[in-house]
């Protein structure tokens, strides 16, 4: 598999570090909802097909990455830099296949 | 009388193999069950049996996609060891093994199960320092645990480097000696047919494709072969769980599918009989009795739902199989496959009523399921009879990741490719 790195150009898959699951919203610091916390850390949408996540280019530039990857097919559709405001890139779709 | 015998093989030898029953029946749905269990696999098959012979529920349909047996129940390395830390972990996987001990019999089907020990190597006295521990946890349950030499392990494994110039010299290990493999089809086939000759259908190529509901309650599923009603539907499926609970509109699951790789080699004469483990990378194998190397290693590591595997962790499981064994360097590799595994937040499974009313869940199981088939399906089929749970499967509620009563026996926490 390879990630194309806005920085780098296309390098292979073992020069990243996967980081998960690119949807979760983690809650204000000073958040005391305990139900937000609770799926901040420990619910995933997991869908099969589009997934919206998390890469750092460890063996390059170290940028982290958002990357819209296809579980079933690893085929990848947007890479960009996960710095800004992650809420422009177009959120996975939560059907997917079933 | 039991259907195979030494007698049955030489009649039917006599008489041209001629008599032999199919082993399960292929009926058609019925508008309506008792129960109905999502996933043909080792875990919905041996729920369904032990929902019949323990709990006499007989009225039972397992809804299987593909073919029976086509999942994890068949892409698995075959070990079977109860040697976890943490005791809810241990008093489960030791009631597995108990029934692995007597499956065979139980089965009137040969699963193979041959307990040929798992020994953990290590490399390092800190971490043979936490063997023992895991070691005295395990005996303090009353399950067998020992700690073995370098000397001792020489002569078990002849074929290991434990010479001081090794890559990563090895200083001891943690053996359990009731620890061992299984032939997995057998166990899926085995179980298909207890439960089917108890009156269990077992419908294949019946894919799920949503839920009935009576209210709140779920009392149903439609599929791909029409609709089927039941009093309690129960889920089993492990890698696509995600995807069942989305169609029963639960969007999030304290799960993520992650494909694990496995790789067998071109039979080679006995080599190894333990089932093994690496302790200075991921890496575990054992010999099939066709004489098959029988090995694997770490996940790929990214959410993936493709039955297949990526080449960086072939080359890294070849390469840790070479640290420990420098002679297998030009034994051939003959078939590498994938499995999707439930991986759970804290790397322990989900056997629970609900989460919603009518249905029954269990999952995550993350790549440690083979081992559990009979325990899971014996406490899973408790659960739906008697509607509450055993104590044995207690702790392994779905609720504990928010409760914060998680069973991390890895101690990785919430990361779920690390389990």
């Amino acid at each position: 598999m390879l990630i194309t790195c806005p920085y780098c150009g296309p390098r292979d898959v073992i020069e990243f570090t996967y980081q998960g699951d690119g949807n979760r919203e983690r809650p204000q610091p000073a958040s005391q909802d305990l139900d937000a916390w609770n799926a901040y850390v420990y619910n995933r949408l997991n869908p099969a097909g589009d997934h919206n996540e998390i890469w750092q280019h460890s063996g390059g530039c170290r940028a982290h990455l958002r990357v819209v990857r296809n579980t079933l097919t690893h085929e990848i559709s947007s890479v960009a830099f996960a710095r800004g405001d992650h809420k422009s890139v177009a959120r996975h779709k939560t059907e997917g296949k079933s | 009388m039991a259907e195979y015998s030494a007698f049955s093989l030489l009649k039917n030898a006599l008489t041209g193999n001629k008599d032999w029953k199919p082993a399960w029946r292929k009926p058609d749905p019925k508008a309506s069950y008792d129960v109905i269990v999502i996933g043909g696999g080792g875990h919905g098959l041996s729920t369904a049996y032990y929902l019949a012979k323990e709990h006499g529920i007989t009225n039972v349909a397992v809804l299987e996609k593909g073919w029976l047996g086509s999942g994890n129940v068949g892409r698995n390395t075959t070990a079977v060891r109860s040697n976890y830390l943490l005791p809810a972990n241990t008093r489960f996987y030791e009631h597995s093994m108990k029934l692995w001990e007597n499956l065979s019999h139980d089965l009137n089907y040969n699963v193979m199960f041959s307990q040929r020990g798992c020994l953990n190597l290590a490399h390092t006295p800190a971490q043979l320092d936490d063997f023992a521990r895991r070691g005295n946890a395990m005996r303090h349950l009353g399950v067998d645990a020992e700690l073995m030499t370098t000397a001792e392990i020489a002569r078990l494994v002849p074929a290991l480097d434990v010479s001081a110039t090794a890559r990563f010299p090895i200083v001891g290990g943690l053996m359990q000696r009731r620890a061992g493999t299984a032939r997995h089809d057998a166990v899926a086939w085995g179980y298909a047919r207890g439960a089917d000759r108890r009156g269990v259908d077992i419908i294949e190529n019946c894919e799920v494709t949503g839920f009935l509901r009576d209210g709140d309650r779920i009392s149903g599923v439609t599929t791909s072969r029409g609709e089927i009603r039941a009093r309690k539907v129960a889920v089993a499926v492990a890698g696509s769980t995600g995807q069942v609970m989305r169609l029963a509109g639960i969007d999030t699951m304290p799960i993520e599918s992650h494909v694990l790789q496995a790789f067998v080699t071109e039979s080679l004469k006995p080599f190894i009989n333990t089932v093994l483990t690496f302790g200075m990378g991921h890496f575990y194998m054992s010999q099939s009795d066709k004489g098959g190397l029988v090995y694997g290693g770490d996940l790929d590591g990214y959410n993936s739902y493709a039955q297949r595997g990526s080449l960086p962790v072939v080359d890294e499981v070849m390469s840790e199989m070479l640290a420990l064994f420098p002679g297998l360097a030009r034994v051939r590799m003959l078939r590498s496959w994938g499995g999707v595994c439930d991986m759970s937040m804290d790397g322990s499974p989900i056997i629970t009523i609900g989460p919603l009313p009518g249905m029954y869940l269990n999952c995550g199981w993350c790549y440690g399921g083979f081992k559990a088939t009979p325990a899971s399906g014996w406490c899973f089929a408790w659960t739906i009879a008697k509607d509450e749970p055993h104590d044995i499967s207690a702790p392994f509620t779905l609720d504990r990741f928010h409760r914060g009563l998680v069973i991390d026996d890895k101690g990785q926490g919430p990361t779920p490719r690390l389990h």
